[in-house]
């Protein structure tokens, strides 16, 4: 096989890698954006990578199986948002519960669903005339429905965000509580929402994984991706558009850990499985020095409980 | 009245030690079995596990019991010491990690049996025992060497020791025996079951013109990726044939029904020695799964002409001339490698793209 093929078939799979950490990731983004901190992400991806995998595997239907996944996701997110947002507890300690929760959750009730595999994964469905674009096409427009989903979440999403009311009332909210109240917000409602769709996210994130990536159930399968999409979140500064690439960056390095060692090279295979997490210590580096010197910053009220009587 | 007594505490005795003595003997050996995971994982555990019914069916004087996914350390002993206190005599502990946790325990009940699986840690009362894997991959390498068209075969293995380095090397000596032009390329996993990173590494494989997968790894994951990609496979652990007819070609097999039945009739007869037992082809721990649909004839009667040499002991799968990867002579025209050194394996034969890190 040429070299052309090789990059290409290894450049479609870092899409198909970055679309389960870009759904996270999104969702974290407009979360944070809202005010809230959300660490429950790995333990919303397990579940919704658990859910959606039992349902595609009963029905034999891999979409029903994403969709349910989802809802997962964004149900185990509400307890999130009850706790932070209604009781005004700590979100780092909810977040935290939240994803050993998952964690317990999916291992518990995952016993018999070990080794069990599914054959009606994502079918590729390719796009006319786009997936016909050399080198573009099949790496871009060969893929499922799904990861053709994420293209257009990220670009609906970066529009509500900067160009409709929803998407100012959304940051007014993330930036001073008391005056978007004042404006006539509702702070709680905007919040729930945004924590809501955070969840349905992961749970998209989680489900995509295991209804095409990895189509079986096994303990801890996301393997530490919840969090990568936290620090993901960071290096996007908090914009969807750079989050499509933060994904995909990391979407290579997993698939490049790979292809070094079926090349024969001689950097230990440890080093190399430790590359995505090494990534993430080097993009928060760097992305902390970016926002640092180009005045990008985090919302401002961030992970502060809004407490409406407080006038 | 006094003989009386005495004559009824005899009969009393003599009855008590007769019934005691046929209880005895119609008390079934209680064998117990820990797995390293589920008992269904479909690779190692259930090989273990399968080993384990035909055991069951083959003695009727046995009771056997399991436990799955037993954590090394500390919970492992915990689970062997109440084992033993509910009467087992016999304990099998079917992975490398539950090694010190058998051997503690063996020391303070010296009438049970104790067999650990790959090991190294004898007692008086505990033995350990594995099969000689490389002489079946040997076998399977030959039927890939044959089958490939791309002369790129990619080999998903776990960890970087001895034992799955003997795999590598054994599988590409067959491999490059029949077809020189074979590089077999290795990626590491450093796990023995994960389903995501070794289906990961069958796809780059794929996407590097790899047109033969071989699973080291203990889950079908890189097999259902070569099928998926339409290429051939070569299954490990257990004969997967039914599974897979036409992707894979043939199956690395356990057969730890064989041993476990030797074991245990040897426990029963009071024969039962400690040993470090490393069976081969001819003893049945190990075997050749069944041919996948489209090997030839040909390819066939060849393997097993080769297999049937291996039984015979005519033929040495580690015999040299042997080259390690860099093309240094390693062992010598005529000489073989000595079980000592087969069991620190750690350097690649020639053909062998990948590296041991050390």
């Amino acid at each position: 096989m040429d070299h052309h093929s090789i990059y290409i078939s290894l450049l479609a799979n870092t899409v198909k890698a970055g679309t389960i950490l870009l759904f996270p990731t999104i969702g974290e983004i407009f979360a944070e954006r809202a005010g809230i901190l959300n660490l429950g992400v790995e333990g919303m991806m397990l579940i919704g990578a658990f859910i959606g995998f039992i349902v595609a595997y009963t029905t034999k239907d891999p979409y029903l199986g994403f969709f349910a996944g989802t809802i997962a996701g964004g149900i185990a997110s509400l307890i999130h948002a009850f706790i932070s947002i209604t009781l005004r507890g700590s979100q780092i300690v909810s977040g935290l519960a939240l994803t050993i929760f998952g964690g317990g959750f999916t291992t518990f009730y995952g016993q018999k669903w070990i080794n069990m595999t599914l054959n009606n994964t994502l079918p590729t469905v390719k796009l006319p005339i786009l997936s016909k674009i050399p080198y573009i096409g099949p790496i871009f427009f060969s893929q499922d429905l799904i990861v053709y989903l994420s293209y257009i979440t990220v670009l609906v999403m970066w529009f509500i965000l900067y160009k409709t009311t929803m998407g100012l009332n959304l940051r007014a909210v993330g930036e001073n509580a008391k005056a978007a109240n004042a404006m006539g917000i509702s702070v709680y409602r905007v919040r729930y929402m945004w924590t809501f769709f955070g969840g349905l996210l992961a749970g998209a994130g989680g489900a995509y994984l295991t209804t095409s990536y990895a189509p079986f159930w096994l303990d801890g399968i996301t393997a530490g991706r919840g969090w990568i999409a936290i620090a993901l979140v960071i290096f996007a500064m908090w914009d969807p558009l750079k989050a499509l690439f933060g994904a995909y960056l990391f979407g290579g390095i997993n698939a490049l850990q790979f292809q070094l060692q079926a090349s024969g090279t001689t950097i230990p295979s440890a080093i190399l499985n430790m590359l995505p997490y090494i990534g993430t210590f080097i993009v928060i580096t760097i992305s902390s020095i970016i926002v640092k010197t180009r005045h990008v910053r985090p919302p401002k009220e961030l992970g502060i409980p809004y407490i409406r009587e407080e006038k | 009245m006094k003989k009386l007594f005495m004559l009824f505490l005899a009969v009393v005795i003599v009855s008590f030690g007769f019934s005691y003595t046929t209880y005895a003997k119609q008390d079934k050996i209680k064998v117990a079995f820990l797995y390293i995971g589920p008992h269904n994982d479909g690779g190692w555990s259930q090989a273990h596990d399968e080993g384990r019914i035909y055991l069951q069916k083959h003695l009727p004087y046995v009771i056997t019991s399991y436990s799955e996914s037993v954590p090394e350390g500390a919970p492992c002993e915990k689970v062997v010491r109440d084992y033993i206190h509910k009467g087992y005599k016999v304990i099998f502990g079917t992975s490398f990690g539950f090694m010190n946790c058998l051997y503690n325990v063996a020391k303070d009940y010296p009438d049970v049996v104790f067999e650990h699986c790959s090991g190294y840690k004898t007692r008086k009362n505990m033995g350990t025992y594995f099969g000689r894997m490389y002489q079946v991959d040997y076998l399977a390498g030959l039927v890939a060497g044959m089958m490939t068209k791309s002369n790129y075969i990619g080999f998903v293995a776990p960890f970087p020791i001895p034992e799955v380095v003997r795999e590598i090397d054994s599988f590409t000596i067959g491999a490059r025996e029949v077809n020189p032009k074979v590089t077999v390329h290795v990626i590491w996993t450093n796990s023995w079951f994960n389903p995501v990173k070794e289906r990961s590494a069958a796809e780059t494989f794929i996407a590097n013109g790899a047109d033969i997968i071989v699973s080291g790894c203990d889950s079908p994951a890189s097999i259902e990726a070569a099928k998926k990609a339409g290429i051939y496979a070569i299954a490990y652990d257990r004969d997967i044939h039914n599974m897979f007819p036409k992707t894979v070609l043939t199956s690395r097999a356990w057969n730890w029904g064989v041993y476990y039945v030797k074991v245990l009739k040897e426990v029963h007869d009071g024969t039962w020695k400690s040993e470090k037992y490393w069976g081969g082809l001819e003893t049945g721990i190990v075997k050749l799964g069944k041919f996948g649909e489209t090997v030839p004839e040909k390819v066939k009667a060849y393997v097993l002409k080769r297999e049937k040499e291996i039984k015979e002991g005519k033929f040495k799968v580690f015999e040299g001339p042997i080259y390690d990867q860099h093309g240094k002579l390693m062992v010598k025209k005529g000489q073989e490698l000595p079980d000592k050194d087969k069991l620190s394996l750690q350097w690649f034969v020639k053909g062998v793209v990948g590296s041991i890190p050390h």
